[in-house]
């Protein structure tokens, strides 16, 4: 079968072009590790001071590992980044001033704080409710799915949309056309033999990602490397439908700022909530969204298939329209 | 009528340039049809056009009765680009292997086939060797035994000889006469005048016009001249 030609020629290509195998397999997880080690650091040493605060607080601060130092001027202390907060006693209650140039610090130290607090019972009753009751204690935790996809999203789609380029450009493409194959069994081809390879890559990333990084993963295993394969196919496609409008592989990279980088700000790496809906409205149009969706509702949420089944329907249906407008261009062509 | 190949008021225009204008051409099956013209008088354009990559802007393409573009014609055509359109990563064999499966060879086959255009193209030694690793007259070698893999009715070949050395050339051509005598058309594309003589029909092209048509020593008879060359410069002085 021709599609089979097709397929059995680009495993072949692969396997002997070592260094695209690599870039596909192995460059996610060399990223996943370097985001890891920037990412993957719990705030432990965190400075406080306080002021007129009783000793029974103090205490329990210390006993949630919070390190209260003794420092002569407080004030400028947390000025010049010295230290991270100053606890004092204003009038019945405790008032808490945090240095919050340092967003995760911040972050950190509220939660560290209340958590220490909520302990004593004389003091004011704070409430605090897990709703998924995880120990998600670094950024790392809570973008690594994000980050899982959005990586093979990526190398998929440079790897396919430059080969498929490679052969307009050496020629072989024109070579086609002058046999008798159809426009579909080319493409099709083309998804059917980095499918392959994207399964592999799925498998290895998502494998690597839980098992070697630690990244939460509350649902099913399969059901991640299953999002992360549809979400490589809407790559693959895109990027062999893009490929037709660059002329060479210098104008396939300048795809990238344009249409690769910003699906990562719709990934749900960036809080959206404040923005307008119009912003919001443009995620809908990326593939990228719906597989972030996805994978947090599987990893973080440990939720089934069932919850995103509308992300799953609209990871087929992008693959479904980039390849058919694929085959429209091909067909453009082939004149 | 027993023309193999009829082209009829062909035009071919990109983007409102002009590459081929009003290409009249009638092609006889078993002869060796030579277009010879410079580099960029619409060589390319006119063979791409035969093989159906190309829809002619007006006018129309017969293949054995076939408009073309044709899916189904290509089966008989065999057609050599000028680009050598190979796969650098794959080995002599794994690329024939490949164009013999689009061409729907049966699968027992393929590989004697293959074995048998390779030698007919002077390159069984070098099967197993990758594309990337070949010579440029060994890629234009490599190019012609996959236009012949599918023992195509008509073959279709765009500056066949460029890069290849005489002896190896004259081997070509011998097995171009074979073919010749077995039935087959050929369409040859060339800017070498030697070359031309070898033609049973020629057409002469310039500026996307066909400038006179007919066998090498008609045209030479016609104007009196005693080589091609001579006769092309002279239709090109009428009709300048």
């Amino acid at each position: 079968m021709k599609v089979g030609a097709i397929v059995t020629r680009i495993i072949r290509q692969m396997v002997r072009d070592k260094r695209s195998l690599a870039l596909l397999l192995f460059a996610p997880l060399l990223i996943l590790t370097l985001t890891w080690l920037v990412l993957d650091q719990e705030s432990s040493d965190l400075k406080i001071a306080t002021i007129d605060v009783p000793d029974s607080i103090i205490t329990t601060l210390n006993d949630q590992q919070i390190n209260v130092i003794d420092i002569d001027k407080p004030k400028s202390a947390l000025k010049n980044s010295e230290i991270d907060a100053i606890i004092e006693t204003a009038g019945n209650s405790l008032r808490i001033t945090i240095d919050d140039s340092e967003p995760t610090n911040s972050q950190a130290i509220m939660m560290k704080i209340q958590q220490a607090l909520v302990s004593k019972a004389n003091v004011q009753q704070v409430e605090i409710n897990h709703l998924y009751g995880l120990e998600l204690s670094t950024t790392f935790d809570y973008v690594g799915p994000v980050l899982i996809g959005y990586f093979a999203f990526f190398f998929v789609f440079l790897v396919g949309g430059i080969s498929f380029l490679r052969e307009k450009s050496q020629g072989t493409m024109e070579r086609l056309f002058a046999t008798p194959i159809k426009s579909w069994e080319i493409v099709a081809g083309y998804i059917i033999g980095f499918g392959l390879f994207a399964i592999i890559q799925s498998f290895i990333v998502v494998l690597f990602a839980v098992y070697a990084l630690g990244v939460p993963l509350e649902g099913s295993f399969w059901n991640v490397v299953l999002i992360t394969l549809l979400l490589a196919l809407a790559a693959l496609t895109l990027g062999t439908l893009l490929s037709t409008f660059a002329k060479n592989e210098f104008q396939m990279m300048q795809f990238i700022p344009v249409v690769v980088v910003p699906q990562a700000f719709f990934s749900g790496l960036f809080n959206l909530e404040n923005a307008p809906l119009w912003v919001e409205w443009i995620g809908n149009f990326m593939p990228m969204y719906y597989g972030a969706e996805a994978l947090k509702e599987i990893m973080i949420k440990g939720n089934s298939i069932d919850a995103v089944v509308l992300e799953i329907a609209a990871l087929i249906g992008f693959s479904l329209v980039f390849f058919v407008l694929n085959l429209g261009t091909l067909a453009g062509y082939r004149k | 009528m027993d023309s193999f190949i009829t082209m009829n008021e062909v035009s071919q225009s990109f983007n409102g340039e002009d590459v081929l204008t009003s290409i009249n051409l009638e092609i006889n099956e078993g002869e060796i049809y030579g277009l010879l013209g410079p580099s960029g008088s619409g060589k390319t354009t006119l063979v791409k056009t035969i093989v159906g990559t190309l829809k002619p802007s007006s006018g129309t393409v017969y293949v054995q009765d076939v408009e073309m573009p044709s899916l189904k014609k290509l089966q008989d055509i065999g057609y050599m680009a000028q680009a050598d359109a190979l796969y650098s990563e794959l080995t002599a064999k794994e690329n024939l292997a490949f164009f013999a499966k689009l061409y729907g060879i049966p699968r027992h086959s393929i590989s004697n086939r293959i074995d048998e255009v390779l030698s007919q193209v002077d390159l069984l030694e070098s099967k197993n060797k990758l594309a990337d690793k070949f010579s440029g007259g060994m890629k234009r070698r490599l190019s012609l035994a996959i236009a012949l893999l599918h023992k195509p009715k008509i073959l279709i070949l765009d500056e066949p000889t460029v890069g290849i050395d005489p002896i190896l050339r004259n081997k070509v051509w011998n097995h171009f006469y074979e073919m010749k005598q077995q039935g087959i058309s050929i369409i040859i594309t060339t800017h070498v005048m030697d070359e031309a003589e070898k033609c049973d029909q020629l057409a002469l092209l310039r500026d996307g016009k066909i400038m006179a048509s007919g066998s090498p020593s008609k045209l030479k008879k016609q104007t009196n001249t005693s080589s091609i060359e001579q006769s092309f410069l002279y239709y090109g002085g009428v009709q300048t």
